[in-house]
Order: structure tokens, then C-alpha cells, then sequence
């Protein structure tokens, strides 16, 4: 039962994404084209609520619903892994349309064949660990 | 209400839902990043075996793996119940664009003919392995997709996650400006 609140949360999520087309392949291609605002609206919506939202977090130590006060972890310090790892996704998501949460809702959505993209991403992230040591971080 | 619920929504309404689940996630005690999950799924699959990356208490993620089956059933209600006959509404340039590399007018929100079960190929399936690929592995790479890096990451103005993101459009603009003209 203590799962449920993130179900109903995952619904929600699935539901926005594919009512305002963000799971469509289409888009992200409108999107890499420069060619409409719709996924910039959506991104630059979500952003810029959420410095304003994480800025209020911080500043007055707001405590999430068990008490403990809601931490931000800075994220390592690097450019070449986020720079290689972002391209690297990049290059996939304009290839499939689609980032992980949107595979997921494209496959509810009844596009089965997009459950091949996904088994390909489990499978992309365990080549990653596997080879994990051996790439520069 | 009904015709408001089942017409695409817009953008803004889209980016406030979006946030707002950010937000209640981190009211929860958890954070918004989708592609961890890849890495629960390799672990709980046992493959912690294989690489120590994937030996680590995957129960403790279980709350994202439920969220994952939410976003399932969510996509399965939008398309059940939400939807009306009102076709996506793609910018002319890039149906035009498309059109020029074979890519018929938008019907629905994936293309027929590439993710149609009737078109299925061996250079299609090549297509959405190789896109899958590149996103598991690059997600992971980078510390994070679309989720964790350009929406948590950003609002939290860190500057790894604006890397990242940079990253997402070289990646991005290459495959679809130089790599589409010649596969499609």
C-alpha cells in the first residue's frame, strides 16, 4: 500500500505526457528541427517552476512528508561524462523519439514495437556497467 | 470538460504537471529521474553478477519501478479513454521535412512506418535497437535523461545537467540533421 501514492503519481505522469504529445516521435523531431515551441513550452515550463520551486525548498529547509529535510545532491563534478553520456543519449533519442518515461507510455499507449526500444535501453545500460571502468568519467 | 480532457493539451499545462510531480516526488522523500530504472531492472534481473554497477539494494527503488507501471497505465488510459479524433498537430515544416526522407503525414503519435507492426523490418528493428541502445547507454553515462538531468538537474541549476543537456542537442541535432538523411 505505501506504493500506491507513486502509482497514482506514474499515472498522472503517463497521462500529461501523452495528452500533450511529448511521447510522440514527431515532436522531438519538430523539436531538434527548431521547427515548433511545443517542447521548449514544456521543458522551459517544467524549469523554470522549478528553480523558483527548488529556490523556496532551500530557503526555508522545507521537510518532505516524513520530516526529514528535502536535500539537494550536487551532482559530481566532470564535463566529459556528461558531455559524451549526453550526446551518446542524444544521438538515440532523436533516432527513436523517445527518452525512457516516454517509451514506457508510448507502450501503455499500444505501440508494442516500442518495447523493443526499451529492451534495448536495459541492454545499453548494462553495456555501460559492464564497461563502466574502462571509460573516462 | 469532457472535449478540454480529451483534446491535446498545451504546452503550459503540460509543464506545470510535470513540475508538480517533481515536486511531490521530492515531497515523498524521492527524486524525479526515470532512467535509473534501467539500472533497478539489470540489478533486479541479476546481472549485479555480471558487473558490480548492477550489485546494489534494487528493493530500495521499488517506489520508481512502481512509478514506471503507473506511467504504463497512464499511457493505456490517455489512449482508452482521453483521446479524441483531433489528428497530432505537427508544424507543415517538419511534415515536409519527413516527407522528404519517406515519412508519410502524421496519423498518430508514432510514425507507421517505422513503429507499425506492419512495416516491421530488419532495418527498422536495427533502428529502434540501435536508438535504445544509445539512450540506455548514454542516460547512464550521463548521470541522467530527460527526467533527472534537464528537468531535476536544471531546476536545480546544476551545471552537469546543463552539460548533459548541451550533450542531448549535439546528440540530437547530429542525428537528425546529418545521420536521418542517410538512413531514411
Amino acid at each position: 500500500m505505501k506504493f500506491i501514492k507513486f502509482l497514482v503519481v506514474g499515472i498522472i505522469f503517463g497521462i500529461v505526457m501523452s495528452k500533450s504529445e511529448a511521447i510522440s516521435w514527431y515532436r522531438i523531431q519538430e523539436m531538434f528541427r527548431f521547427q515548433s515551441f511545443h517542447m521548449y513550452g514544456i521543458i522551459g515550463t517544467a524549469v523554470v517552476l522549478g528553480v523558483i520551486g527548488v529556490q523556496i525548498i532551500k530557503r526555508y529547509k522545507m521537510r518532505d512528508f516524513s520530516g526529514n529535510e528535502i536535500l539537494f545532491h550536487p551532482k559530481e563534478k566532470s564535463i566529459i561524462r556528461y558531455l559524451v553520456g549526453g550526446t551518446i543519449f542524444g544521438l538515440g533519442w532523436a533516432l527513436s523519439g523517445a527518452c525512457p518515461g516516454p517509451m514506457v507510455v508510448n507502450i501503455g499507449y499500444g505501440f508494442l514495437m516500442m518495447g523493443i526500444v526499451f529492451v534495448a535501453s536495459i541492454l545499453g545500460t548494462f553495456i555501460y556497467g559492464y564497461i563502466k571502468d574502462k571509460l573516462p568519467h | 470538460m469532457i472535449e478540454f480532457i480529451t483534446q491535446p493539451w498545451s504546452w503550459w499545462f503540460s509543464g506545470i504537471v510535470i513540475v508538480s510531480i517533481m515536486f511531490t516526488l521530492l515531497f515523498f522523500g524521492k527524486s524525479f529521474g526515470f532512467s535509473s530504472n534501467l539500472r533497478t531492472i539489470c540489478a533486479a534481473v541479476g546481472l549485479g553478477k555480471k558487473a558490480s554497477f548492477f550489485d546494489f539494494n534494487w528493493k530500495s527503488q521499488t517506489w520508481n519501478l512502481v512509478f514506471l507501471l503507473g506511467a504504463v497505465i497512464g499511457g493505456f488510459i490517455s489512449k482508452q479513454f482521453l483521446t479524441s479524433d483531433i489528428p497530432i498537430q505537427i508544424a507543415p515544416s517538419t511534415i515536409q521535412d519527413l516527407a522528404k526522407l519517406g515519412f508519410d503525414t502524421p496519423k498518430s503519435i508514432l510514425p507507421e512506418e517505422l513503429f507499425g507492426i506492419e512495416s516491421i523490418s530488419i532495418k527498422n528493428i536495427l533502428i529502434l535497437v540501435l536508438g535504445g541502445v544509445m539512450v540506455g547507454f548514454g542516460s547512464r553515462y550521463a548521470g541522467g535523461c530527460t527526467s533527472g538531468h534537464a528537468i531535476s538537474g536544471l531546476s536545480d541549476l546544476q551545471m552537469p545537467s546543463l552539460i548533459a543537456v548541451i550533450g542531448f542537442f549535439i546528440g540530437g541535432l547530429t542525428m537528425t540533421h546529418l545521420i536521418f538523411p542517410l538512413i531514411f
